[in-house]
């Protein structure tokens, strides 16, 4: 059983039941899902979490679902590497990558999707959708399969083949919408408010984005029940980034982070800060999107809308709905924002390719780029245990880096590969 | 009839703008503001409007050619 109380506005504080609902009614605020933690403090415990299955769904006693039947492809425990030659390209010793790109679907978004999809299953809707431009509704179509349930996608209608077939080969319904990219912001939001579907980041949402928060409890076990002293994470909506944050935070409230005292939540429970944790939350934005970093910059408490143009199309979210809760971890965590130059991002896809045979997607170049300059600034220091969040598979963004590709031709004889071998070398020393 | 939830945002000069009694004047709109920060140079109004179908999208569009930005309240759903 899942200990859901139900769910609470964040603006206004007033609750709901833990119905498909996303929004107060009285002041438009975003709802959160409300756990049981008393209860949930008696049962849960590093032991049990071991016991469980190598997925999400180990750490079911803190999501929003029942994991005696969930919808699960398998997403999560995804590796943590120790990334010893990135680490030492950028003077960091206690370098970690967390690879979430091997996801079943390739991306992060099975995290939060499986929770979805399997309180959508709980909720008895039929239908699953989701408006996307990639990553997100692979993720949808491959969970709805697994589910038998009916998926609709939508995508906007010039998105590249690859990202296309990548969802289509699930056999979702697809809808390719013609218009701008606000236009097909604001039709999505009216279907998910118009159609009994269970839309994943529409009326699914408080139990959506509460996947992301394994993306913490990952961590911290797989360091051994700790947590890093700094972490660099995408962020679109920003709704990952304040989840991740809150993970760690819970773990520490429930006692179960190495040396850390358990602490009972307030009644606030999304904005709780245990002392102990101390990891510093680093935000990585591709310049061409940025308007959190922007409001980060500028000192503002609100994000200024943008409307994006960046090559880190899984990273485009110009109106974050999770802007300003971002904001305040950043603050709250004595972290940072930065928004990464838009030729940086491929450089990062390749340095990471390079270094520690990973190829990300252009998420992951804004993650690695970003880390990279905040180790040049001294903002991470050398031996400061660090955390960089891989969050998709490369394999969906080939196109970025398509300037890679530069074979040796030569004729079918030795001596052609020896002279084509001679000249690269004579190319590379030069 | 017909009824949306919106959100505006204003951005330097357009905070000074009644956009929001002309959207009633002129589009003849009921609008409901729920939730709302106006500073000097950026503002946002989260509110329902209520009116026919064909008014709301024509006051909508208006709203959008003043410079003020037109969003859905549940931020972007078109994710990556």
């Amino acid at each position: 059983m899942a200990f859901v109380s139900g769910l609470r506005c964040r603006e206004c504080s007033r609750e709901y039941p833990g119905e498909a609902l996303n929004v107060c009614d009285f002041c438009f605020g975003p709802l959160e899902v409300v756990y049981d933690y008393a209860t949930i403090s008696e049962v849960v415990s590093r032991d049990r979490i071991a016991a469980g299955p190598l997925s999400i769904w180990r750490y079911h006693d803190l999501l929003p679902a029942s994991g005696e039947d969930p919808v699960d492809i398998m997403a999560g425990f995804t590796p943590l590497l120790k990334a010893r030659n990135l680490g030492e390209r950028l003077g960091l010793k206690n370098l970690y990558i967390k690879n979430d790109s091997v996801n079943p679907s390739f991306s992060f978004k099975d995290r939060v999707v499986s929770v979805a999809a399997t309180k959508a299953r709980e909720f008895g809707f039929e239908t699953i959708a989701c408006a996307s431009t990639g990553n997100l509704a692979c993720s949808v179509a491959a969970h709805a399969a697994r589910a038998g349930l009916r998926s609709v996608v939508f995508i906007p209608s010039d998105l590249e083949r690859g990202k296309v077939i990548g969802a289509a080969v699930y056999g979702p319904t697809m809808v390719a919408v013609e218009g701008t990219y606000d236009e097909v912001n604001r039709l999505c939001s009216e279907v998910g408010d118009n159609y009994p579907w269970a839309f994943v980041n529409i009326n699914m949402r408080p139990y959506y984005a509460e996947g992301s928060k394994t993306l913490g409890y990952e961590v911290a076990e797989q360091l051994g029940w700790r947590i890093p002293d700094h972490v660099v994470i995408p962020s679109a909506s920003g709704a990952m980034f304040t989840k991740i944050w809150k993970g760690f935070n819970e773990l520490a409230c429930l006692g179960l982070l190495d040396g850390v005292d358990s602490m009972t939540f307030g009644p606030d429970q999304n904005t709780v800060h245990h002392p102990a944790i101390t990891t510093k939350m680093h935000m990585a934005q591709a310049e061409g999107c940025s308007p959190i970093v922007n409001a980060w910059t500028e000192g503002q408490t609100q994000v200024r809308p943008v409307r994006p143009d960046s090559i880190a199309k899984s990273l485009a979210i110009g109106n974050p709905a999770d802007g300003i809760y971002a904001l305040r971890v950043i603050k709250e965590s004595d972290g940072s924002a930065y928004a990464v130059p838009e030729p940086e991002v491929v450089e990062g896809i390749k340095l990471l390719a390079e270094t520690e045979g990973i190829f990300t997607e252009t998420a992951g170049g804004v993650t690695v780029s970003a880390l990279k300059y905040l180790a040049e600034s001294g903002a991470i220091g050398a031996d400061e245990l660090t955390v960089a969040y891989i969050t998709g598979n490369g394999l969906k963004t080939q196109e970025a880096v398509e300037g890679v590709v530069d074979p040796l031709f030569i004729r079918p004889t030795m001596g052609s590969f020896e002279e084509a071998l001679e000249g690269r070398a004579a190319k590379v020393s030069s | 009839m017909g009824r949306q939830r919106v959100k505006f945002t204003f951005d330097g000069d357009l905070v000074k703008e009644p956009i929001i009694y002309m959207l009633g004047r002129d589009f003849h709109l009921v609008t409901n503001i729920r939730r709302a920060d106006v500073g000097d140079a950026l503002g946002w109004v989260v509110l329902e409007v209520d009116g026919e179908k064909e008014e709301i999208e024509r006051g909508l569009q208006w709203v959008s050619s003043t410079g003020v930005r037109v969003d859905p309240i549940s931020g972007d759903v078109l994710q990556g």
